[in-house]
């Protein structure tokens, strides 16, 4: 692989060719996307020796975020000193990747950018003393982003997926199926239909293996809208179920409540209906 | 003069995350240690009001990736509470299987990739795995195998989807377990080797006093229930434990400090392992003879050693409880909303995890407040550094310090965020 004008040559590395350039960060988050990195047990000792692993600071490295071929980045945007650092590595950066809702959608977190009144204070005696931002944010409202991989958590094998084809310069095929495909494949029977339990399946992302239909629960949306997803129709349907209003704006304004399709939809319920 | 410089800290709503270390040196002594933890506030206790119930396991188990079953088992305990619900036996005894899992894979990951190159002067765990990938792969088999564990109940290790409040939305089938127990069984020589390793390794000296503080029920060794103990004669329920601690803010972390009747304590592996020793079976214990070590253990260094002989214990456990009969009746409790607070304490991979939910007649949260084992533990984490590095001299090359820093703030787990080399020590020399 070459990477003109951003991968450099290793110190006192035998190999002819330079290592691609990795870096692993994290903004406001819980972790659990880069373990996705960690617990990848053997293949991340291979990966570690395919390329080099330039910064991940949970896993050691703490090299300078310059010269990068590939960065990954989990969190959500809520602080000015996290706001600088992403402008510069995406000056860094060939391919700037998010990796979970927080860094693709503004993550849980986000659900305090609906919230009135000073947040902070009413936690912290000192507020004043915290770096912190008004709203959570992806990082792609303040960067170009290359690849954003949904999902809360995401999975080992959206990582590797990913970096197979961002190792050879391209791009990988984006996942567009609905959960409820992904029900339908893995012969589940659909929970809305059988038990009358209210589902997002039909208007998320899959990627996770359709895991909550398999427990006898409804889908939450932890991967987000998918593609031209009818969140009206099926708020209509969750309103059939007997659902309430505020109950199907929650549903929306949940682990993704920042992503465009559910606030939108989520929010028309807000206040008692539909406006429709 | 001392330099009191102030730190711009985006910090977190008090769990684990990204930290910085600033120590000032003043005439051979050190003048102060601030512990920044640096992850920006997630407000969480603000997102909860508002929201129903059930939401609550799925939105607290985003808290933290490395336990989120510990956050979804606190939670549902609490709300259960709350609501005068009793979900019996079954229910409990897959709830102490979850939190089996998790303690596996949470103690494997940070012995394995965090703490351990420490002890064996490796920078990190990739170069330790280029020297020696055997031992390396052994921790991860054990990983994957609390990671299995997770998701026999919940489908994944991060972020599980199977606890609700009430109990599980099913239980695994007769299959599954089986299949997972036999895994299991065969892998309890790894952890015995694992614990014979972790006993062998060379711990520098250390002979603090500290209180330890840890569950204590009927449960046996504690997990998700009892009353909260000390080995200083504490004994609180739950519902007390937040009129004895006081938690503050300091200017140099969002992560509060918390103090137990004025004094630091210890939470986590080691401060179970030196309450509960006695029921850790004989026989693991026995990998540990030869070394010498001994708990209870005033040497935070074995803490490393703690979480491998939980991780032994916890497979055990894991077995029995799979091994058990096959769940019989329902795999919940309906849930009828009353108003009322819920208050429940667990023992997460850290230590000490306790919630408070105030709840409303319609099932909503009014007001939550969680306290985690991180910031119990930050107030005695500061007072190691002073001391431990003052004992082992500060006129040494800033590099020697800071190894010896992170490794102390390692000892603790500190919710783990970046707990591998996450340190940015700034030395301040003011002797001059």
């Amino acid at each position: 692989m070459t990477m003109s004008g951003s991968a450099r040559p290793e110190e006192g590395s035998k190999t002819p060719h330079p290592k691609p350039r990795i870096a692993v960060l994290k903004l406001a988050s819980c972790d659990g996307c880069q373990l996705a990195f960690l617990g990848l047990g053997d293949k991340l000792l291979e990966l570690s020796g395919q390329v080099e692993i330039v910064h991940f600071a949970e896993a050691g490295p703490l090299g300078p975020l310059t010269g990068l071929d590939i960065t990954f980045i989990e969190g959500s945007l809520s602080t000015r000193e996290d706001r600088d650092m992403v402008l510069s590595v995406r000056k860094e950066s060939r391919f700037l990747v998010t990796i979970g809702a927080c860094a693709t959608s503004g993550g849980i977190q986000a659900l305090r950018n609906l919230a009135s009144g000073p947040l902070l204070s009413s936690l912290y005696p000192s507020p004043e003393v915290i770096d912190f931002l008004d709203q959570s944010t992806p990082v792609a409202s303040l960067v170009p982003v290359d690849l954003e991989l949904w999902g809360c958590p995401v999975t080992g094998d959206q990582i590797l997926g990913s970096l197979r084809s961002l190792l050879f310069g391209a791009l990988p095929p984006v996942q567009t199926d609905k959960v409820c495909l992904e029900c339908k494949r893995r012969g589940i029977a659909c929970v809305t239909v059988t038990k009358q339990i209210p589902c997002l399946g039909p208007v998320t992302l899959t990627g996770c293996g359709a895991l909550c239909p398999s427990f006898d629960r409804g889908c939450y949306g932890c991967f987000g809208p998918a593609e031209n997803p009818e969140t009206s129709s099926l708020a209509r349907s969750f309103s059939g179920l007997g659902l309430t209003p505020s109950e199907i704006t929650r549903r929306y304004l949940f682990i993704n409540s920042n992503a465009p399709a559910f606030l939108k939809e989520g929010r028309r319920w807000q206040g008692g209906d539909s406006h429709e | 003069m001392s330099e009191d410089r102030l730190l711009r800290i985006p910090v977190m709503a008090r769990v684990e995350g990204k930290g910085a270390l600033e120590v000032t040196l003043r005439e051979g002594r050190i003048g102060e240690v601030r512990l920044s933890i640096f992850e920006p506030p997630r407000l969480f206790e603000k997102i909860l009001e508002g929201r129903e119930f059930r939401e609550v396991p799925d939105i607290v188990a985003r808290i933290c990736g490395i336990c989120p079953a510990a956050y979804q088992i606190t939670s549902v305990l609490a709300i259960e509470k709350g609501f005068g619900m009793v979900p019996g036996e079954e229910i409990t005894r897959f709830r102490r299987i979850l939190a089996c899992g998790e303690w596996i894979s949470s103690h494997s990951l940070h012995i394995h990739l965090l703490a351990a190159p420490d002890f064996l002067g490796y920078p990190d765990a990739m170069e330790w795995g280029r020297h020696d990938p055997q031992t390396l792969r052994r921790g991860f088999e054990l990983h994957a195998l609390g990671n299995a564990l997770m998701s026999l109940l919940g489908g994944r290790p991060v972020h599980p989807v199977g606890a609700c409040v009430g109990g599980f939305f099913r239980f695994p089938s007769r299959q599954e377990t089986k299949a997972l127990a036999e895994r299991i069984r065969a892998a309890l020589p790894l952890a015995s080797a694992l614990v014979r390793w972790a006993a062998d390794l060379d711990y520098p000296e250390s002979d603090r006093a500290f209180t330890s503080v840890c569950l204590q029920g009927a449960g046996g060794y504690p997990m998700n229930e009892g009353r909260i103990v000390s080995d200083r004669g504490h004994d609180l329920d739950p519902a007390d434990f937040e009129f004895r601690i006081r938690e503050f803010q300091v200017p140099h972390s969002t992560a509060f400090h918390s103090l137990l009747d004025g004094e630091p304590y210890l939470v986590g592996p080691l401060a179970r392992l030196n309450i509960h020793g006695d029921k850790i079976p004989e026989d693991i214990l026995s990998d540990v003879v030869s070394s010498g070590i001994r708990f209870p253990s005033t040497n935070m260094n074995h803490s490393l050693l703690a979480r491998a002989i939980e991780i032994h214990y916890a497979l055990r456990e894991s077995l029995s409880l799979l091994e058990g009969p096959p769940p019989a009746g329902p795999s919940f409790v309906p849930a009828e909303p009353v108003e009322g607070t819920g208050i429940a304490a667990t023992e997460a991979p850290r230590g000490i995890l306790w919630h408070r939910y105030d709840l409303a007649r319609d099932g909503l949260v009014r007001k939550a407040r969680i306290i985690p084992p991180t910031s119990q533990n930050q107030s005695l984490m500061e007072d190691d550094l002073r001391e431990s590095l003052e004992r082992a001299g500060l006129d040494r090359p800033e590099e020697a310090l800071r190894k010896d820093a992170e490794r102390i703030v390692r000892n603790y787990d500190p919710c783990i965020s970046c707990a591998t080399h996450f340190l940015d020590l700034t030395v301040h020399r003011d002797d001059g």
